[in-house]
């Protein structure tokens, strides 16, 4: 067993002058954060590019992914504080004011049960709060310039762009505060945000409450990766005394599918682990696949996690049905037309070998499923087909 | 890209009804749930046994659902498929199945047979006719079906029922009072099919016997006689009695008028005598497509030059948009409804009020002689359509205290509002969204000249992306010319073909960008004929379709197919090139019977075939074009 490199998360920290590079996988569990970028690197080094890697899957894996307890320890105490704040060194000289949304959001970020999203709409909650503006349209700039640094500290993030959206266009757009003073307009809003906030928490459940329907006795369960909302989902199901079991791909690069199989063993569900090609193998077995989204796209499509888009092809052809469980702030306003028609986010991966220089190495972290993959959404709005997507994105935004 | 649904399955609806004969039978369940007759959809299950049956408000007269009983003496008759299925009036066959019924109805208790049984067979009846009428396709099996089943019955319990029937009727005449139009109606139509039945059963019933085979003319016979326009007739004097229904009214003034249908010979001879301009129609038309308008061009325009001065109800800058309409000299439709809202802002610029007139009224008169006008020129297009009901609208809204230069006024600054919003600053805001689906190394296909397309390749150009363009042209007008001409002024490198090389070169192509003359609401993309070719040979080679669309052309009717609204354009432009006299070869023959020249000018595209519609309010979908039409329709009447 070899132990996923932290490099990409150190990495980071050793700045932009240093060209990213990755620890050969060594045997060795505690690759030195400090090391240099010797030899070796020339002829391991992956050509992926240094600054595109997604601080979303960053977070995502420190979240979820399987690291060793230890090592993480050490690897903490080399850098001295969380990994998380990567991003902050760049991005926090633009929010140079006492109060930063960057901290804020950074802290509430390091809640493992905390959606990006509602860290971000934490965050935004604490804008209005400690702003010192007088005038409505102060509060709105303010506001639109901490959720645009917000937004720029992260572009890959889908959920974190249509988060802070959402939120403006749910704060911003009452036609109650025009004829307020200030003051109580400003608390109201504050209360909408934080109502906001609680909407958002509460999602999770009422898709866990909604899809319980589809779970029957006896059924088999795909599932990929690790998402928390399927988690929830799958959790509930168990307690509710419903039979059935769940099989695991193992999900690399971050591996976040032994994970969640580790979770559901703890909730005596049986799980068997698969590794990522074994989807097909499997699938006959299968009665219904459950994934995540980091986005639902306009067209009613998902941009998820590396893999999902071929689960989702498997299951269509042989006829399963493909659930996604995705809270409603996971709404964006886009629409790829294909795989290449996205922000690129890469995440390193480590094949355990050397890979020698010359070899290109396909880092992107996300895929696109169309639409016509998936056959229902459960969102917090309700259970959708994928048609229905672009249906409510167009209510919210237009 | 790929379609947003499943292929669609060719299983026609009116063969799966003929499919609960084959269903697995269920005794336990007696009710109407798994009855075929209450598989019509719209038949709502009556609540009181033998009640007379009630049908909705449906295309299918006969949708009557069973009185629960009746449905579990029937039962049997969907049990065995076998029976259903027999070789043609086969004498075992059906002497089996009435022993069946008859076994069956001896079960039942005599008690009950005598209260039921008259609803049982009248309802039998009725499912029986309208098996008959609704599945006249499916051939011989439910000719046989229909044959043979009535014969069994009438063997056991002939006379009885007749007589049985006289007693509903009578029944149901006391009823009346209490029942609605549409369930007397239904009656009224199982009451003639039954009388069929019997007719039929009575000429029928020794040739059954004698085991020869069920002859499709007496399924005829069976069939409900009446066609459809007696129904019509039927019903709407129906609706006259029942003069206390204003709320129906107002739905009947909603629906629009039906299209002009050409090939119906009286109106078109009326709507001759009331035309401005004589016009000859073209002779030889393409059967499927007579219900369209065709004239010969060439008389058209001789009339039209010639009938200046006599037409006097037809603004100046009116009549000029028209000829330009009939010379082909303004296409694209952007570009036709804009030259005739600035017509119309012409021709309202100069318009006064007649004494003893209010101005609302006769200028929404005069603006209606001034379309038919320019429909005599050429039938307008879906985005025209729009435009002028927005106008009416506006006219009709004006305020009756605005003095009439205040009013023309405001109308002339509506239309100009019109064309900037819903036109040119929509195009913007389509360009600024595609834009963003061209990237570096693209190569882009588009079809025809489609103006917002064109705009984007070149604000794409002007931002400095590297792209190439392949134009796809087709005969006889073959505007992709005027399209490449800009565009390789402009520096873009490029590529010509016509469309029959589509499918060689969409291998090497990223993105395909269409025009659209209309969206339909089911996301059905009515355009340039041959958009449908190259967007079904993009989606097969999994290339993203595109299409840009400002809303105002989104329309909220439904079409499947091309055939059933189109234009057709001169027929002589197919037939003829100009400057090739060596292969001229129709040249003799277009006058010959059997010679039929099909010019279609507009197809429609199924929403499979389409990725996205980039429209004014976003990127979406073509599943979200009823959204858009829904929601902002009253935005677009009232700006």
């Amino acid at each position: 067993m070899w132990w996923r490199s932290p490099s990409f998360i150190l990495d980071k920290q050793q700045s932009d002058t240093v060209p990213h590079q990755r620890n050969p996988p060594d045997t060795l569990p505690l690759p030195l954060p400090s090391q240099p970028p010797f030899s070796m690197a020339d002829t391991l080094q992956n050509p992926s590019p240094e600054n595109n890697i997604s601080a979303y899957y960053q977070t995502r894996a420190a979240h979820h992914a399987v690291v060793t307890g230890d090592w993480l320890a050490q690897a903490q105490a080399a850098i001295g504080r969380d990994p998380d704040d990567s991003t902050d060194t760049t991005v926090a000289t633009v929010a140079g004011k006492p109060f930063s949304v960057i901290d804020e959001f950074n802290s509430w970020r390091k809640q493992p049960e905390l959606a990006e999203a509602v860290a971000a709409i934490r965050a935004l909650a604490a804008v209005i709060r400690n702003c010192q503006a007088t005038t409505m349209m102060e509060l709105e700039i303010e506001l639109k310039k901490a959720s645009d640094s917000l937004k720029s500290g992260d572009t890959t993030s889908i959920s974190l762009t249509a988060g802070c959206d959402l939120f403006m266009r749910y704060v911003t757009r009452t036609s109650a505060l025009e004829y307020e003073d200030f003051d109580s307009a400003k608390s109201r809003l504050i209360e909408r945000a934080e109502k906001f906030g609680e909407i958002s928490c509460k999602a999770r459940r009422i898709i866990a409450m909604l899809s319980q329907d589809f779970i029957f006795d006896g059924c088999t369960i795909l599932v990929h990766g690790f998402s928390r909302v399927v988690f929830e989902v799958l959790k509930t199901a168990a307690q509710s005394k419903k039979l059935f079991r769940v099989f695991c791909t193992e999900g690399r690069p971050d591996r976040s599918g032994l994970r969640l199989s580790n979770e559901l063993a703890k909730l005596d569900v049986p799980v068997k682990l698969l590794i990522d090609s074994a989807v097909a193998y499997t699938m006959d077995e299968v009665d219904m696949v459950f994934v995540g989204a980091d986005g639902v796209v306009e067209s009613g499509g998902i941009i998820n996690m590396m893999g999902t888009f071929q689960i989702a092809l498997v299951a269509h052809s042989m006829n399963k049905p493909v659930y996604v469980a995705a809270e409603s702030y996971k709404f964006a306003r886009l629409y790829p037309l294909d795989q290449k028609d996205m922000v690129p986010a890469l995440c390193p991966i480590d094949f355990g070998v050397p890979i020698p220089s010359k070899v290109e190495v396909e880092t992107s972290a996300r895929d696109y499923t169309p639409p016509q993959y998936l056959t229902l959404l459960f969102t917090d709005l309700g259970v959708l087909t994928p048609s229905v997507v672009s249906d409510e994105l167009i209510q919210l935004y237009l | 890209m790929d379609p947003r649904r499943a292929p669609r399955t060719v299983s026609d609806p009116k063969v799966r009804k003929v499919g609960f004969f084959t269903d697995p039978p269920d005794r336990s369940l007696p009710g109407p749930p798994d009855h075929p007759i209450s598989s019509f959809p719209t038949s709502p299950p009556s609540t009181i046994d033998n009640s007379p049956p009630s049908a909705g408000n449906s295309l299918s007269p006969v949708m009557i659902p069973p009185p629960r009983h009746s449905s579990s003496i029937l039962s049997p008759l969907r049990r065995d498929p076998a029976e259903f299925f027999p070789l043609p009036a086969s004498p075992t066959a059906s002497t089996s199945f009435s022993d069946d019924v008859a076994s069956t109805m001896k079960g039942r208790g005599v008690a009950a047979a005598s209260s039921s049984l008259p609803g049982g067979l009248f309802f039998y009846i009725a499912a029986i006719k309208s098996a008959a009428s609704s599945v006249p396709a499916s051939g011989l099996t439910t000719v046989s079906v229909v044959n043979n089943l009535p014969i069994g019955i009438f063997e056991k319990g002939g006379g009885v029922a007749v007589e049985m029937q006289d007693d509903q009727s009578s029944r149901s005449k006391s009823l009346k009072e209490k029942t609605t139009k549409a369930e007397r109606r239904a009656l009224q139509e199982a009451q003639r099919a039954a009388k069929a039945t019997a007719k039929a059963e009575d000429g029928k019933t020794p040739a059954a016997a004698s085991g020869g085979a069920a002859s499709v003319k007496s399924g005829k016979s069976v069939k409900p006689p009446p066609s459809q326009k007696n129904d019509s007739a039927a019903l709407a004097a129906l609706e006259k009695k029942a003069g206390d229904r204003p709320p129906e009214k107002d739905r009947k003034k909603e629906v629009p008028q039906p299209r002009m249908q050409f090939d119906d010979k009286s109106r078109v001879e009326k709507a001759k005598r009331r035309a401005v301009v004589k016009q000859t129609e073209a002779r030889n038309r393409v059967e499927l497509f007579r219900h369209l308008p065709q004239y010969e061009r060439g008389t058209q325009r001789t009339e039209l030059r010639s009938k200046f001065f006599e037409l006097d109800p037809v603004h100046p800058a009116v009549y000029k948009v028209g000829l330009q309409y009939l010379y082909g000299d303004i296409c694209g439709s952007n570009a036709r409804c804009i030259a005739m809202l600035q017509a119309f802002q012409e021709a309202i610029k100069d318009y006064s009020t007649p004494s003893k007139k209010t101005l609302a009224r006769d200028l929404t008169a005069k603006i209606g002689s001034y379309l038919s006008f320019l429909i005599e020129c050429r039938p307008l297009s879906i985005s025209m359509g729009n435009a002028i009901r927005f106008l009416k609208n506006r006219i009709a809204k004006l305020p009756l205290t605005l003095s009439e230069l205040e009013a023309k006024a405001t109308l002339r600054s509506d239309i100009d509002r019109f064309i900037n919003e819903k036109i040119i600053l929509a195009d913007k805001v389509i360009v600024k969204h595609a834009v963003t689906k061209i990237s570096d190394g693209d190569v882009l296909l588009t079809y025809g000249s489609p103006s917002a397309v064109e705009m984007v390749l070149l604000h794409a150009h002007e931002l400095g992306k590297q792209f190439r363009v392949v134009v796809v042209d087709s005969r006889p007008k073959l505007e992709g010319q005027l399209l490449l001409h800009r565009l390789v002024g402009k520096g873009i490198n490029c590529t010509y073909t016509h469309v029959n090389a589509i499918s060689y070169i969409m291998h090497e192509v990223t993105r395909v960008f269409l025009g659209a003359s209309s969206v339909l609401s089911n996301g059905t993309v009515y355009s340039k004929v041959g958009t449908a070719c190259v967007a079904m040979v993009a989606h097969a080679f999994r290339v993203p379709v595109l299409v840009c669309c400002e809303a105002y052309k989104f329309h909220e009717r439904v079409q499947l197919d091309s055939l059933c609204s189109n234009e057709l354009g001169d027929p002589d432009v197919i037939s003829k090139i100009h400057g090739r006299e060596d292969i001229n070869f129709l040249d003799g023959s277009t006058n010959s019977e059997n010679l039929q020249l099909l010019n279609l000018i507009y197809d429609a595209t199924p929403s499979d075939y389409i990725s996205m519609i980039i429209t004014d309010y976003g990127m979406v979908p073509p599943t979200s074009v009823p959204v858009i039409v829904r929601d902002y329709r009253r935005e677009h009447l009232w700006i």
